[in-house]
């Protein structure tokens, strides 16, 4: 037994997505099929689960005027929902080294619930990032629900991201070396999406 | 002995000369004992005659418009000859031209201006012999029937006119016969027609049967009788989606009531004109009201949803519980449709064992209702042989009523699950064993994700009244439950995101999977009589515990 069935049997009938932006930072999607239900959780190679980073908290303010936690659906038919377009911030990550990361939802569709227990406790977000370290559940309309997965990589497109990415990086830092011994901050990383 | 007395004589002659038939006179005359409607038409003109001490050769027909006619009784007589001979053209008189329009094939018959001939020729033997070909023909099987009829609207107003015209003469001659003294046109028909049928097909009428015998009468040539009161009474007459018409009988009996006399009489003529032909019979249809299979299923498959799993017109698994079971019994109850429903559900992946789950089929107009409780025991069998995805027992006969029964309580009941566990670390005996010992656990579970798309988002408080744990091997152990009604098993073991807290999972600090449930039904068996189609005492099929 591996991880996919796993995923198999608590979704359903569920399949990994990966999303990719520019600067953006990995995020991971979980749908599950034929419903199309969304789940938004970070993908392996995000900065903020790479060692070595502490997250200090988890905020779902997102402006002044709108924060996720204020979604509230009711009824069968989900009224009341926020309606999310790919590029809508979900949260906001702040790290002790005062790195700031906004995770956005990359699917289009009503918000149904995010997930308040990373709020409480933001070790699960890094302890179990796929499964109760989860950002948001999202609902895509039905009639897009076939054509959410466009523009998202599928889990060997997203490793191969991940390999040309790395042999990149170590292109780079081979370089630099020789150049100077400061080293600037990396900016985040363009995000990844793998569907 | 002839039911007419002295003071029925003016309104019987004013009725008659008009245009109205022996038995409608009957009626307005307050005639309200069987017999006199029963005897033949011929019959009752020839006494009725005798009654009005008319001359054989000529009775005066005054008809306000058109001009008078002079009809002779003999035509009239001829008329009714003419009705005997319409077996030799088929459909005759009654049956409906393409364009609408009937033309009388006998000039001679006068058709009656009140009944549209409803109580001359559709009230007779004749008529209801081809009735009866009809039900006969149709394959049903039953033990009594109920006959239902439906007249045009416009007969109402035909009788209301018919009505001001016999109060009109009647207070001339100070006689007290009350609206409600008039025999019912309905009534009398079936009071002629309810024993023609039973002696034709051998079964008593029973206004509680099951097998409903209807016939619908249309007078197109009348329909715009009916407009005028639009115009009067508008609200009576509000379009409504689903009718044809808006002249409706409730609706145009409701605007007679509210009508005044003057308005009515200046729009409608009293006495009502003699149509040219008599009614169209529109439709004569049976049905029989659904019957009600009861029992209990068991699943063996993991692979079979309970109702036919299909997505955008694709069927998306082969077959469904529902199919296995009632495509039998379609075909042996002749219905022409189902509605499965059962005590709870299980998903597509679930077996379902113990006693089985209770179950009921409404089998909607079926051709064939009796069965012997062998019949029954071999109807069984034969499911039963015909699959092992699924196995039914205690199949039986059941009222409505006991199908009420079966939802009752499920919110009360307890359910008992066996489930197959993977651990992602490695376990031993004793890291299960605790499990054990938790007595009724609470937890939390938000609506899991696979059934988000349809059901509210909502958090439900379950209780796990007990565990029991069987060791298998360093990642896998059977988890038996007996859980509050309404939890989410598979949820409880994975914990759905942490969507389900506790969860095993988190009480065993493992990543935990759930590979194989079980359901296991058990809802005792209770012995009742029951007064079913069989008179037997059956095993009940439900009950709760």
């Amino acid at each position: 037994l591996n991880k996919c069935q796993f995923i198999y049997s608590c979704a359903g009938r569920s399949t990994v997505w990966y999303e990719e932006e520019l600067y953006q930072p990995i995020t991971q999607h979980q749908i599950f099929a034929p419903y199309r239900i969304c789940v938004i959780t970070l993908a392996e190679s995000h900065p903020v689960l790479q060692s070595g980073k502490t997250i200090k908290s988890v905020s779902y303010q997102i402006s002044t005027n709108c924060s996720r936690l204020q979604n509230k659906v009711s009824g069968k038919f989900k009224r009341g929902a926020q309606f999310l377009t790919e590029l809508a911030p979900l949260c906001k990550i702040y790290c002790s080294d005062g790195e700031e990361y906004t995770v956005s939802s990359c699917v289009r569709g009503r918000l149904m619930e995010v997930n308040e227990n990373i709020l409480h406790e933001p070790s699960i977000l890094q302890e179990k990032p796929s499964t109760e370290g989860y950002i948001a559940v999202v609902l895509p309309k039905f009639e897009e629900s076939k054509s959410i997965t466009e523009g998202l990589l599928t889990q060997q497109q997203y490793e191969e991201v991940l390999v040309k990415r790395i042999h990149a990086a170590t292109a780079t830092s081979r370089a630099s070396r020789g150049i100077t011994t400061t080293t600037a901050p990396t900016p985040p990383q363009p995000a990844r999406s793998v569907c | 002995m002839f039911p007419l007395t002295e003071e029925n004589k003016h309104v019987a002659q004013l009725l008659l000369s008009t245009g109205t038939c022996p038995r409608c006179i009957f009626r307005f005359c307050g005639v309200d004992f069987h017999a006199p409607y029963k005897l033949p038409y011929k019959e009752l003109l020839n006494e009725l005659q005798k009654f009005l001490e008319i001359e054989k050769d000529e009775l005066v027909l005054e008809v306000p418009n058109p001009p008078p006619k002079k009809i002779r009784l003999q035509e009239l007589e001829d008329g009714i000859d003419g009705i005997d001979n319409l077996s030799q053209n088929g459909e005759g008189r009654v049956s409906v031209i393409e364009d609408g329009s009937i033309a009388s094939k006998s000039s001679n018959l006068n058709v009656c201006n009140v009944c549209l001939g409803i109580l001359q020729e559709f009230c007779e033997k004749e008529f209801i012999k081809k009735v009866c070909q009809k039900v006969e023909a149709s394959g049903f099987e039953f033990t009594n029937l109920v006959f239902s009829v439906s007249f045009p609207p416009q007969l109402s107003v035909r009788e209301h006119a018919a009505w001001l015209l016999v109060k009109q003469e009647m207070g001339k001659q100070s006689l007290s016969l009350g609206r409600n003294d008039i025999v019912q046109l309905k009534e009398a028909y079936k009071w002629i027609t309810h024993p023609l049928f039973s002696e034709e097909l051998g079964v008593p009428i029973d206004g509680k049967s099951l097998f409903e015998v209807s016939v619908v009468f249309a007078h197109p040539e009348t329909v715009e009788d009916c407009h005028f009161l639009r115009a009067i009474c508008p609200d009576c007459f509000k379009p409504a989606k689903n009718k044809q018409s808006v002249f409706t009988r409730m609706a145009v009996m409701k605007a007679l009531t509210k009508i005044k006399e003057e308005d009515f009489r200046k729009q409608f003529p009293c006495p009502p004109n003699s149509p040219k032909a008599v009614c169209t019979v529109l439709e004569i249809e049976c049905a029989h009201g659904a019957v009600f299979v009861a029992g209990r299923y068991n699943k063996y498959s993991r692979n079979l949803p309970q109702t036919p799993w299909i997505i955008d017109g694709e069927r998306k698994l082969e077959s469904s519980v529902e199919e296995l079971i009632s495509d039998h019994l379609l075909a042996v109850f002749k219905a022409e449709s189902f509605n499965f429903s059962s005590s709870g559900r299980e998903d597509v992946d679930v077996r379902t064992l113990g006693n089985g789950r209770p179950f009921a089929i409404e089998l909607v107009n079926p051709h064939r209702v009796h069965f012997t409780s062998q019949e029954i025991k071999e109807l069984q069998q034969k499911i039963n042989n015909s699959s092992n995805k699924i196995q039914v027992r205690d199949l039986q006969l059941v009222t409505r009523e006991a199908i009420g029964h079966m939802k009752e309580g499920e919110e009360e009941k307890t359910k008992s699950y066996s489930a197959l566990i993977w651990t992602n670390k490695v376990i031993q005996k004793k890291d299960i064993e605790f499990l054990n010992d938790i007595k009724d656990l609470k937890i939390d579970q938000k609506t899991p994700l696979r059934v988000l798309h349809r059901r509210p988002l909502a958090v439900r408080t379950r209780i796990i009244h007990s565990m029991e744990t069987r060791y298998v091997d360093e990642h896998h152990f059977h988890l038996y439950l007996k859980t509050q009604a309404g939890t989410y098993i598979k949820e409880f073991v994975h914990g759905d995101f942490g969507r389900t807290k506790p969860n095993i999972g988190s009480l065993m600090n493992v990543t935990a999977d759930i590979l194989e449930l079980d359901v296991e039904v058990n809802h005792f068996i209770v012995e009742v009589p029951i007064c079913t189609l069989n008179s037997a005492k059956v095993v009940l099929w439900w009950g709760g515990h």
